[in-house]
């Protein structure tokens, strides 16, 4: 039942009069025992939802620190299986909701039916495929959501009103929107209120869908979106990944202080 | 799956974008969906423009300067015995490579949408110098992409592009050639759509930057079929087309006017790598698994991760892991056959051709193709004409073909 958990999710940050949190890290970076330590970490720290990234070296949405992360994971030799590992390992002791957000050749390469399989056992709570846009996804969303898996569809500034009212038409209980245009981790470059009405259209339409914000939030915005559903910081957290590494700290204790500031900027 | 006749090859693809419902297609994030509309019905309008088609080809013809030479290799014919061997002579497109048609659209295309900045990428560098010399032409900011590994192996390419004025950004990521360049560019368009347009240097990415390019380098087949009408008087009973493929660019351009004549064979000939090592650039040739890259679903050579693996090859052109959704509709239709050549073949070729020919000098990436000419020639009868697209000149790759051979230039 992770549909219900991850919609719970949303409830009880709600009740605390904020947005929830999301972090993304790229599973795997850097290495296996490292990145479960990270999501038990971001867990601690007070993280509602955590995205777990399946990383792809041909990716055409990350930017420079997600792709660092992501050459580290694969050069490390994670694959695909390793990522289930980590959530499995992960979701023993904590019930926090993890979604993977990754690239289509990664799932056809795993087989659309084995990834499906593997995401229910882990207890997998989303999906996000960067590029496998609506409504070619269509189908896979379906067979997602016959096993409570949610899909999460993708809307941008640029989705028109009519894509996006069909999107919304079809989509599952939460929708991601991504606030500008750009690949991951670029300065923002439009106003909180711009992006504030696009969420308000967004909900206008569809008041019963939890809609993520996405792309350039760091801990200087990220009280602009307390009153949003969710919001997402990602880049940051892998440049702190980074810095610890060349600087030979500790990245899970790092990058859970990192979320421990972002949730208290969420919630002050 | 089959092929339509009379109906041009870019047209056929379902409402979704997939030839043959299977390859292509637009599997692009969500911030581009808009832009790729929005070329798609420019682009849509302006094929059926005469305004437009008088524009293209004027450029083509007295910028470009179409058409190329059609040429009888009589001593090549004579040194192999067997078919007659023909060249079309693309390489003496202005610049050097039948990159310039796609490269004179496309910024025709970026001047119509009002914008002033196009951005490209770019392997052999061919495609960023022809999209480099047109942006000056056309007053249009130019931003290259391209492999590091690239950068420096066509050195020669990336001072024209900055002569011309373009920004050349060298990728550092993954294998730093083509593959990663693409990738790149298509971040950058990401950001950059409102304002920019965007260049894909080959048939490959989303569906109508495939359409796009095949329909540029038409010019190919379109003024080599007048050409062939003059030679013979008729089309030949027994013809063959051999074309390099990479991206697959000039195949289908040298191909699209001959693809409803089932007595023509037509073969492409993807980089085998070098003798003896089991990395290539040849997806169609290997049986490749399908997957996603840079927007299409095509052949693509990866790992059982989905991880694209990295390709080897002498030629910088050919060194991609994908191919053109074309190309992978016209192998599984069976129209078209295709090979592999290895580097130390299309280095062979090249001395071979050059020595005998002069005035024929191909890069790196048609040698490969004059490679298998020179394999099936000796064995075929002199009734078979046998034409090679030469799309490329050597010049950009003095320094490698040299150092191969051992001369210090």
């Amino acid at each position: 039942m992770t549909s219900s958990t991850l919609i719970k999710s949303f409830e009880r940050a709600k009740e605390d009069n904020r947005a929830a949190l999301l972090t993304y890290t790229v599973g795997g970076d850097p290495d296996k025992k490292t990145s479960l330590n990270i999501f038990k970490s971001i867990a601690e720290s007070g993280a509602d939802i955590i995205e777990c990234g399946l990383g792809h070296g041909a990716n055409i949405g990350d930017g420079g620190a997600i792709q660092d992360s992501t050459y580290r994971a694969l050069s490390g030799g994670i694959k695909t299986d390793d990522i289930f590992e980590i959530i499995v390992d992960f979701k023993k002791d904590y019930a926090t909701d993890v979604i993977i957000m990754t690239y289509q050749n990664k799932i056809m390469a795993y087989g659309e039916e084995d990834f499906l399989k593997k995401c229910i056992s882990s207890k997998v709570s989303g999906i996000i495929c960067v590029d496998w846009p609506w409504p070619l996804n269509l189908d896979f969303a379906k067979k997602c959501k016959e096993n409570n898996i949610v899909f999460i569809q993708l809307l941008c500034p640029t989705t028109n009103e009519g894509r996006l009212k069909s999107i919304l038409n079809d989509a599952h209980e939460v929708v991601y929107y991504i606030s500008m245009l750009s690949t991951t981790g670029q300065k923002l470059k439009v106003s909180s209120d711009e992006i504030k009405k696009r969420f308000n259209l967004i909900k206008k339409i569809s008041p019963d869908k939890k809609c993520i914000i996405g792309f350039g939030i760091t801990a200087d915005t990220i009280n602009d979106f307390k009153d949003t559903d969710a919001c997402v910081v990602g880049s940051a957290l892998c440049r702190e990944i980074t810095r610890s590494i060349d600087e030979e700290l500790n990245p899970a204790t790092n990058v859970g202080n990192m979320v421990t500031d972002l949730k208290q900027k969420l919630s002050s | 799956m089959k092929l339509e006749k009379g109906i041009p090859l870019i047209d056929q693809h379902d409402e979704n974008g997939y030839w043959g419902g299977k390859f292509g297609g637009n599997q692009i994030a969500e911030s581009l969906n808009y832009p790729i509309e929005e070329l798609t019905r420019e682009f849509q309008k302006l094929r059926n423009d005469e305004t437009f088609i008088a524009e293209r080809d004027y450029y083509f013809k007295n910028f470009v300067g179409a058409p190329t030479p059609f040429i009888k290799l009589d001593n090549l014919t004579k040194h192999l015995g067997g078919a007659q061997i023909y060249c079309k002579l693309v390489s003496k497109a202005t610049g050097g490579a039948h990159k310039a048609y796609n490269a004179v659209v496309h910024s025709l295309i970026c001047k119509r949408l009002g914008k002033t900045y196009i951005g490209g990428d770019t392997g052999a560098g061919y495609a960023g110098k022809m999209l480099s010399m047109a942006a000056a032409k056309f007053n249009l900011k130019c931003k290259i992409f391209m492999g590091a590994k690239d950068v420096e192996r066509q050195s020669i390419n990336v001072f024209s592009m900055r002569s011309y004025g373009a920004e050349v950004v060298p990728v550092n990521s993954g294998s730093q050639t083509l593959v990663d360049a693409v990738s790149e560019c298509m971040r950058w368009w990401t950001s950059e759509n409102e304002e920019a347009h965007m260049c894909v240097g080959s048939t490959v990415g989303p569906t109508i930057f495939v359409k796009i390019c095949a329909w540029s380098t038409a010019q190919i087949s379109r003024e080599m079929k007048k050409q062939v009408m003059d030679e013979f008087g008729e089309v030949p009973k027994d013809m063959k087309l051999i074309n390099c493929v990479g991206g697959g660019s000039s195949a289908a351009g040298f191909w699209n006017e001959w693809i409803d004549y089932d007595n023509i064979e037509l073969i492409g000939v993807e980089a085998g790598g070098p003798e003896g090592s089991s990395k290539h650039a040849a997806p169609l040739t290997n049986d490749s698994p399908i997957g996603v890259l840079h927007g299409a679903t095509q052949y693509v050579i990866q790992d059982d991760q989905g991880e694209i693996e990295e390709t080897d090859s002498i030629s910088a052109g050919l060194d991609y892991p994908g191919v053109s959704p074309l190309h992978c509709f016209l192998k599984e239709t069976g129209r078209a056959r295709y090979t592999s050549a290895s580097d130390e073949e299309a280095i062979e070729a090249f001395q071979l051709v050059s020595k005998n020919e002069g005035f024929v000098s191909p890069s790196l990436e048609p040698s490969h193709a004059f490679a298998e000419a020179i394999k099936i020639a000796p064995k075929l009868s002199k009734d078979t004409i046998i034409v090679v697209d030469s799309c490329g000149d050597s010049a950009k790759d003095s320094k490698i073909i040299a150092e191969r051979l051992g001369y210090k230039i």
